[in-house]
């Protein structure tokens, strides 16, 4: 019995538990207190469709070898261009959605190709580059923003008529259209059909990608180079799909992210991008060698959920906002222990 | 790479010019950066006595934090982008000096004898979690940074005032729980640059901080002379030859993780003297990436650094932090620009390094593999 148990705790893992554990204290206080927890529930969904895409994203880095996708900026950068010109040519609605993503597309395509190319010259030392390659291309795109020439009255700022603002209201171009799209509700829970179906599509899109016999030789090349090699698989082609893959899933998940948050936010705002992403991958269970769909799920439902519902639950017990802080604690604690955790080689 | 004495000698011996391509080759960093300063001052058109002052100020207060890079990088464990735990260590202290109304030197040396301890405790636990993280150093490294950061904000903003008792209701926010935002040093604020500040031809020079920084200089060189530093450089060279040699592995990497903590607590007071007021949340978030690009303009790598470098990175890359602004308000009438692009330049200087590390890391192995075939 004690042995199933242990089993059992073993499977799920220990930090999952904890954070679903802390989740159960959260609703209980949040029924106790009297807060509406169908409200609760409807906002967490609504984050976990924005940040779903963003989550996944990580799995084909991982999947191909390469490791967390820390370089996940550069990717956010392309769909905010893209968002951009879609708002600069006056697209509204969904064609601007689309119009967004298809100008972003093509962009993050040559950009995960370039940074591919460099990830292979550094191999080993993945992780740590890419972070600071990330870092630096926010800061070289804020001069671009900066300079960038955008005639739209509504981007560039009022005074000087030169310069992007920092953030954009998405309001009369193509905010929220996934949100509003296909609402239902089932027990007072409100879902957007919309948000939520074009996270699962995505979902499903990869799952089947790696169906393909590209995608199951990306895996193997991914678990074991040596083999894969042996078996007359290209691993550097191999690796440089994985990243360009990756570099276009952020670029599409910051363009959901946008629309359902309201605001284009730009300059300083997408350095820490990749993080709370890393994190939820980890918490849903996947290491640094292995990641599979559910784990992205199951990741941005409970860490997403978390930072939802701490908030407004915890500020009625303690005074001020102590979910920012829990944020860095858990998510920074989680990649910690991947990091730690985890052997191979170099 | 590593070149023997004698290589060199024939190198300068054989042509001058080679000799000159050589120390270009090797200083292309340093010397890049010292041309673009000169550029960048000149276009901003600024006054030698003005660039000298912000210059001195800020080697003196910011080249110990970059002398705190040194040892880990001997050990082989890379830029500890994790002296931020020193620096909030130090912080600590600060604010326990600040609360008990301890002035001038007498406070400075108390807020120093308070944070080693500290320092010491969370850069043995900090040494603890690199032992696991063998070849990931660095990104563990930062990682844990921003993790403490999350533990010294919950420890401030929630439990000072609730759980730890605090008695100065002017420092804690209104609701009477964490230190507000920021923390007026009153006391100990130019304690150590006061002490003799003579004015040479308009340029003033805060001797004493200075003499602390190039006194560390002293002790670390002094320090890597001893066994100890014979043990942190064999394990920087070659773990497992070091470990048959009968070095204590993890217990050498510890103790170079504990001297940086302690050394970046220091410098994190030096620093907050200078400035005079702590920003309770924000003063330490930079200090390991702005520490860790300065030595890199320096000249050092991943895997070499020495006080030299460190010396000379500072001094460019704080003039390129003066400079930049001004000259991106001259050129394109913007300052902010000049601004991002000194966050680029720390940035970018971080990947530049890292990536040419790892590239010359792979090429090595190449070369080594090559080599263990041709034997063959």
């Amino acid at each position: 019995m004690t042995d199933k148990l242990k089993q059992t705790v073993e499977h799920i893992g220990i930090p999952r538990l904890m954070i679903a554990g802390f989740l159960a204290v959260i609703f209980v206080t949040a029924y106790i207190t009297g807060m509406s927890v169908p409200q609760l529930l409807s906002d967490s969904l609504v984050r976990v469709g924005m940040n779903g895409i963003l989550v996944l994203a990580m799995v084909p880095t991982i999947s191909c070898g390469v490791g967390l996708n820390f370089g996940l900026p550069l990717g956010v950068l392309c769909g905010l261009v893209g968002g951009l010109i879609s708002m600069e040519r006056g697209f509204v609605g969904f064609p601007g959605f689309f119009a967004a993503i298809a100008f972003a597309v093509p962009l993050a395509v040559v950009v995960g190709y370039l940074y591919s190319v460099l990830l292979e010259s550094v191999k080993g030392q993945e992780m740590m580059v890419g972070t600071y390659v990330g870092f630096s291309s926010v800061a070289v795109m804020c001069i671009f923003w900066l300079m960038a020439p955008f005639r739209n009255p509504e981007l560039i700022w009022a005074i000087g008529g030169k310069g992007l603002r920092s953030t954009l209201t998405l309001g009369n171009y193509y905010g929220k259209v996934l949100n509003n799209f296909a609402v239902f509700e089932i027990f007072g829970i409100k879902i957007s059909g919309g948000l939520i179906g074009f996270f699962l599509l995505f979902c499903l899109l990869v799952y089947l990608f790696f169906r393909t016999k590209l995608g199951i030789a990306m895996l193997t090349a991914g678990a074991n180079p040596v083999f894969a090699k042996s078996a007359g698989i290209d691993v550097r082609r191999m690796k440089s799909v994985g990243i360009i893959a990756s570099t276009v899933l952020a670029a599409i998940g910051i363009i959901v992210y946008a629309q359902s948050y309201g605001f284009l936010q730009l300059y300083m705002a997408p350095l820490m991008m990749a993080f709370p992403a890393i994190a939820a991958i980890l918490i849903g269970g996947a290491s640094l060698q292995r990641a599979t769909i559910l784990n992205v799920i199951i990741g941005t439902v409970l860490f997403q959920t978390l930072l939802t519902t701490a908030l407004p639950v915890t500020s009625r017990v303690i005074q001020g906002d102590i979910s920012e802080v829990a944020r860095l604690i858990i998510s920074n604690g989680m990649i910690l222990y991947a990091l730690t955790r985890s052997t191979g080689g170099k | 790479m590593i070149q023997s004495p004698e290589q060199k000698k024939v190198e300068s011996g054989r042509d001058v010019s080679l000799d000159m391509r050589h120390i270009v080759r090797t200083n292309g960093v340093p010397i890049l950066f010292l041309a673009l300063s000169i550029t960048m001052a000149a276009v901003a058109g600024l006054s030698p006595a003005f660039l000298m002052n912000e210059v001195i100020t800020r080697f003196a207060r910011n080249s110990l934090l970059v002398l705190s890079l040194l040892i880990p990088v001997t050990a082989g464990m890379g830029l500890n982008f994790s002296i931020v735990i020193g620096a909030m260590s130090a912080q600590a202290a600060a604010i326990a000096v600040t609360l008990w109304g301890i002035k001038g030197v007498s406070g400075f040396l108390t807020a120093c004898l308070l944070a080693t301890p500290l320092a010491a405790i969370t850069g043995c636990l900090a040494g603890l979690v690199l032992n696991r993280a063998k070849g990931r150093e660095m990104i563990t490294s930062m990682i844990l940074g921003f993790f403490a950061n999350g533990i010294y904000q919950l420890i401030f903003l929630f439990l000072v005032g609730s759980v730890i008792p605090f008695n100065s209701k002017s420092m804690l926010l209104p609701q009477g729980v964490g230190v507000r935002n920021t923390v007026d040093l009153i006391n100990i604020a130019q304690s150590l640059d006061k002490i003799w500040r003579p004015v040479i031809s308009g340029v003033r020079i805060p001797v004493v901080t200075v003499l602390v920084s190039l006194g560390m200089c002293v002790v670390i060189t002094f320090l890597l002379r001893t066994k100890i530093g014979q043990d942190l450089r064999a394990v920087g060279q070659d773990m497992n030859i070091a470990e048959v040699m009968g070095i204590k592995v993890d217990k050498t990497r510890i103790i170079a993780m504990i001297l940086s903590t302690v050394i970046a607590a220091w410098g994190q007071l030096v620093f907050l003297q200078n400035i005079g007021t702590l920003n309770t949340y924000n003063s330490h978030e930079q200090v390991g990436m702005f520490s860790i690009a300065a030595l890199l303009v320096g000249g050092a790598s991943t895997r070499r650094a020495t006080i030299f470098q460190a010396l000379i990175g500072v001094i460019l890359f704080h003039t390129l932090f003066v400079v930049s602004p001004l000259a991106g308000q001259k050129l394109f009438g913007v300052p902010q620009i000049g601004e991002y692009f000194r966050v680029f330049v720390a940035y970018g200087i971080i990947a530049v390094a890292l990536a040419i590390h790892a590239w010359q890391d792979r090429q090595m192995r190449k070369e080594a593999i090559r080599e263990a075939v041709l034997t063959e």
